[in-house]
């Protein structure tokens, strides 16, 4: 044994490691059950408050004053015909440009100012995204306050986010398996769309899953489009005005001063759009463990 | 693809004969690859100096040298793999079959299609056995299904690896081993018809009966195929190569036939390097 080394004063100092583990051990543990506890106890109120409330006529019934009658089809169809946007809009532009500025821009000064830039707009507050969507779609293009304006406004806010992700789930393809196809004689597109791609399918879902769920939650740039939330006719196509279940929420939580079932309401419209969520988060997840690969 | 194979066994009986006439072979075999005046620069770092090289037909080719001599980018470079790093310049020219394949207008993927890549580590792609073969045929367009299942069996046989793996051409390539990984890269390399293989280091992640295995494949190989191959292991150099290039701080100091670079180095820098002296 080495003469430096004192094995009693080893024993001595095991005890205290062994206790400072401990401690640190618990500290992470009670940070970890303070946000589960918050969340549960918010899902067990929302529950309690709301869960008596949704049947079939709540579900699909149109929006009314009277609170026994208020149903949230309007709503539920208005997120679905956004999302019907969104979700074509955000992953082909988005998958795009990751593609263009991962494998094919030029490093370099330009390259680094543009990704810089789309990292500090992933942060912009929403209701910033609400004016420029309102400047650009609502007025300069006319569209007014309908599905296709909406849409592209809630692409804009988490295009961002997708880019930021898919870059990166292009950046974790190994460079290995790039470089066994390029040295067969492969075009950039070819190894893109055959090995690059597939490959990081799995991550990029996973990105596009976390940004369109933001986009299904957010109330803020909607209401500076101008989207109603008092609209009784069902939106049927791009270009109809809608509302959406985050506005139903606000609408419903703002006025429950003056009618209290209006927050059992909002408590029931939440349920819906968290079981909404928790759907597309599944289908994701399924989707992503299928095509899965180990490199 | 029977008129190639024919081409290859005619030169091959060709050479033959010459060797009788021994020392002609050797000066008159055909050059694949002609590297003159050849310097590259990543960025500031000056990795290739003054290289001047030439590479016959099929012949092995061996490479060596210490780690950082510049011998993995002077291989990269011949298929201009070296690209992919940016920041990269040189000057000079390498000809392959007489056309200056660092000119603009050689299309690189015209000159990768010709020259074939073995990496170090094996890389073999997230698909099936089948998959990794017919990878290479189907970018150059080859979806004629009869054709592809003579090109899989073919190449698999060429690499030593058929048996093994033909109950299961339909099984993720990932469940082989290292050594049968690596031996499905030299098939999937074989599967495009290249006239070159270029190998980088090889064997290096695989076990010592896996290496005898890809060292008795290059044996064959180079029956039809110029092979050039990067090594750390100099016993491997002087088992399988003709000829051997030693180089060291991005020179090539000595440039020979391996039997003469490992018996009777002209250079004393060689001397040291092979009998273990540094690197």
């Amino acid at each position: 044994m080495i003469k430096q080394v004192d094995a009693t004063q080893l024993k001595s100092k095991m005890n205290s490691r062994v206790r400072k583990n401990a401690i640190w051990k618990s500290i992470f543990l009670l940070s970890t059950l303070f946000g589960l506890l918050v969340l549960a106890v918010l899902i067990i109120r929302v529950v309690m408050q709301g869960a008596s409330w949704i049947d079939i006529d709540f579900l699909t019934g149109r929006l009314s004053t009277n609170a026994d009658r208020a149903g949230i089809m309007g709503a539920l169809l208005g997120t679905v015909w956004v999302m019907l946007v969104v979700i074509p809009v955000t992953l082909i532009i988005g998958v795009a440009t990751a593609i263009y500025l991962e494998l094919y821009a030029k490093r370099g000064k330009i390259q680094s100012f543009i990704e810089t830039n789309i990292s500090n707009l992933a942060g912009v507050p929403s209701i910033v995204y609400g004016l420029l969507g309102l400047t650009i779609f609502v007025r300069l293009m006319d569209f007014g306050n309908v599905v296709l304006a909406g849409g592209l406004t809630l692409s804009l806010l988490v295009l961002p986010i997708l880019i930021v992700s898919a870059q990166e789930a292009l950046r974790a393809v190994p460079a290995q398996l790039s470089e066994a196809s390029y040295g067969m004689g492969a075009t950039k597109w070819q190894t893109i769309r055959r090995i690059i791609l597939p490959a990081a399918l799995p991550s990029i879902l996973t990105g596009s899953i976390l940004s369109l769920s933001r986009a299904i939650g957010e109330t803020a740039p909607l209401t500076v489009l101008g989207i109603p939330a008092l609209l009784i006719p069902f939106p049927g196509g791009l270009f109809d005005t809608f509302t959406a279940l985050p506005m139903q929420i606000y609408y419903w939580t703002l006025d429950a001063s003056l009618v209290a079932e209006y927050a059992n309401l909002a408590a029931a419209t939440i349920i819906v759009l968290l079981v909404l969520l928790f759907v597309l988060n599944s289908v994701a997840i399924f989707i992503r463990n299928k095509f899965q690969h180990r490199y | 693809m029977s008129t190639l194979a024919n081409n290859k066994m005619k030169v091959q009986v060709k050479s033959k004969q010459d060797e009788e006439t021994e020392a002609a072979t050797v000066e008159s075999g055909k050059i694949v690859y002609d590297t003159k005046d050849l310097n590259l620069w990543y960025s500031e770092t000056h990795a290739l100096k003054d290289i001047n090289l030439e590479i016959n037909e099929k012949e092995v080719t061996a490479i060596i040298g210490p780690s950082g001599c510049g011998k993995s980018t002077y291989i990269k470079t011949l298929n201009r793999m070296v690209e992919l790093v940016p920041g990269v310049r040189t000057t000079g020219t390498i000809a392959y079959k007489g056309k200056n394949i660092l000119d603009r207008s050689f299309k690189v993927e015209d000159l990768r299609t010709q020259v074939g890549m073995v990496f170090q580590k094996p890389n073999p792609f997230p698909k099936s056995i089948y998959e990794n073969i017919t990878y290479g045929p189907k970018i150059h367009g080859i979806r004629n299904k009869k054709i592809l299942d003579e090109i899989v069996e073919n190449s698999l046989r060429g690499a030593y690896i058929w048996d093994e793996v033909k109950d299961r051409l339909n099984e993720n390539a990932y469940g082989l081993s290292g050594g049968q990984q690596q031996r499905l890269c030299i098939a999937r390399a074989l599967a495009v018809q290249p006239d070159v293989i270029l190998m980088d280091e090889p064997t290096s992640a695989l076990d010592p009966k896996s290496t005898l295995k890809i060292e008795e494949l290059v044996q064959d190989l180079k029956k039809e195929y110029s092979l050039i191959i990067v090594t750390h292991n100099m016993q491997q150099a002087a088992r399988i190569s003709d000829k051997t290039a030693f180089f060291l701080n991005g020179e090539v100091v000595e440039y020979d036939k391996t039997n003469t670079i490992f018996t009777n180095p002209s250079d004393s820098r060689t001397e040291d390097y092979i009998s273990g002296r540094f690197g």
